[in-house]
């Protein structure tokens, strides 16, 4: 396992990792409309990071379980008199404002904030590749599994209901994934950035992709380019990661945005 | 046996009865209409028969491996969400290639194949939705108000189409309409909703009901006559080249 040693070979790994968990379910966020709820999942991942160092347990396992907690608070609160955007953003806001209080009350020793809320590839261990990697799998697994029901039950719940499956069911599975990704990205992107991991490249991809197959895989490789590039730059400019690669993102949005363009016309 | 029956039914929508005391059944290859006000429950009795709510009181009873074909009132399509006519077929199960062209050459769209869903017109759109329900050969088809948004020349064409469908699948239909001077001709009984059933029967006995008056009023009686009269006669009897050119435009078929 030499070829672990190298830091950078373990950053490249990490960020193509991640965008591989990103990708297909960065489709389902575009498709489904749901960017503000990965923002607020997103930003519940700064407490959870706090939560995490103060019960001593690992990062990951913090920042899953709220991010999970905020994806069933939302469920929860969705549908009442707010409409769900205003809701999201409250809770969005309030999370990572109520993470970032929580975090400056720790020991100043203990956390580099910078890490959690840009990305860190300095540090990446094999236990986060690991991680990394086990929760891509998940998510790209169970996304295979759930495919077509999900596909239709963006175009009709009562269809879906017709044909007897549970869309209740599948948008729980759904949330479940998000906030996996989440707690799976926070290392390469940080918890700013992580929503524009899901939306941009799948939002790239839909510009030349004809179907929703090909969409997710388009949005996997675009989100992969990203990764890399965007890793390397990070590491000649010594600029953060997480929005190096997401300006590497946006750059092959804006090369997908003309591709589209001159194959329409 | 009936294909699908429901006993004493009740919904709720919180705190609201939205059907009550509604008893019904479908016989094998009938066609039955359910008209009603705005609001009146038709297509919330609609989606307990298919499953999508779950009943406050009462049951429902289905033959034993019933299969349904559902046409939704509309389909979310979002342009973000890439998907072909053949692909859309696909949803929620895969189906052959074979399969898959002959339920859209059987509604009259099988040049649509190949094109995006979220590039169709109103009536195109309705007749893939309706070759996606006849997919799997259903004994029983429900339609909510698959005519939403058809002019009513298309929307004839439509119930004929339907009729026609029975007659060859020898389907049982059930639908919602609100056009109901529109589908009463292709229809054998009529179930008239406002929250319970208050009358049902064959086109002429409903509306010739107090109960169907009342909801109603008798213009609609007026209409029915009117389109009586267009569906006897052919629609060629239309000479304005104009109109004509439009028309056929409009019209899915004939694409």
């Amino acid at each position: 396992m030499t070829l672990l040693d190298d830091f950078m070979v373990r950053a490249l790994l990490a960020g193509v990792g991640t965008a591989v968990a990103c990708g297909a379910l960065g489709c389902f966020v575009v498709w489904r409309r749901m960017a503000y709820f990965g923002d607020a999942t997103a930003h519940a991942a700064i407490l959870g990071v706090a939560l995490a160092l103060m019960f001593s347990v690992s990062i990951p396992v913090g920042v899953l379980a709220v991010a999970l907690a905020m994806g069933f608070l939302i469920g929860a609160v969705s549908g009442q008199t707010i409409a769900p955007d205003s809701m999201l953003g409250v809770l969005s806001h309030s999370a990572l404002a109520l993470g970032l209080v929580a975090v400056s009350l720790m020991p100043s020793a203990r956390i580099d904030l910078d890490a959690y809320l840009f990305g860190d590839i300095l540090v990446v261990s094999r236990m986060d590749l690991l991680v990394i990697w086990g929760g891509a799998i998940l998510v790209c697994g169970v996304l295979a599994w759930r495919w077509q029901a999900l596909l239709a039950e963006i175009l009709s719940t009562d269809l879906a209901h017709a044909a007897g499956l549970s869309p209740r069911l599948d948008r729980v599975i759904l949330s479940v994934l998000i906030a996996t990704v989440v707690a799976v990205s926070i290392k390469v992107v940080g918890a700013l950035l992580i929503t524009s991991m899901l939306i941009i490249p799948a939002a790239a991809a839909r510009l030349i992709a004809r179907g929703p197959e090909a969409m997710a895989a388009y949005a996997t490789a675009i989100g992969a380019v990203a990764a890399i590039a965007g890793l390397h730059g990070a590491r000649a400019f010594g600029t953060p990661a997480g929005p190096s690669v997401i300006c590497a993102a946006a750059g092959l949005f804006c090369v997908s945005f003309v591709v589209g363009r001159l194959r329409g016309s | 046996m009936s294909l699908i029956s429901a006993e004493n039914l009740e919904v709720r929508h919180g705190a609201t009865r939205a059907v009550f005391g509604v008893s019904m059944a479908i016989e094998p290859k009938e066609i039955v209409t359910i008209v009603g006000p705005n609001g009146s429950g038709k297509s919330t009795l609609l989606r307990a028969l298919i499953g999508a709510v779950h009943p406050a009181a009462g049951t429902i009873t289905r033959a034993p491996k019933l299969r349904v074909g559902y046409v939704p009132q509309k389909l979310q399509i979002d342009p973000t969400l890439p998907l072909t006519v053949r692909r859309f077929l696909n949803l929620p199960k895969r189906v052959s290639s074979a399969v898959a062209r002959a339920a859209l050459a059987r509604t009259g769209v099988e040049a649509l194949e190949g094109r995006q869903l979220s590039g169709l017109s109103g009536g195109q759109l309705q007749r893939v939705l309706l070759a996606r329900a006849i997919l799997n050969d259903p004994q029983l088809l429900v339609l909510d108000e698959a005519t939403q948004g058809l002019d009513q020349p298309a929307s004839a064409d439509f119930y004929r189409l339907i009729e026609t469908l029975r007659d060859e699948l020898g389907c049982a239909v059930l639908m919602v309409s609100h056009e109901l001077h529109v589908v009463m001709s292709a229809t054998d009984r009529v179930i008239c909703m406002n929250g319970h059933i208050c009358c049902e029967g064959t086109p002429a006995v409903v509306t010739a009901a107090p109960a169907y008056r009342d909801l109603f009023g008798t213009g609609t009686g007026g209409a029915l006559a009117l389109y009586r009269h267009r569906h006897d006669h052919d629609h060629g009897a239309c000479n304005d080249p104009d109109h004509r050119h439009t028309h056929d435009h409009e019209e899915p078929a004939t694409v």
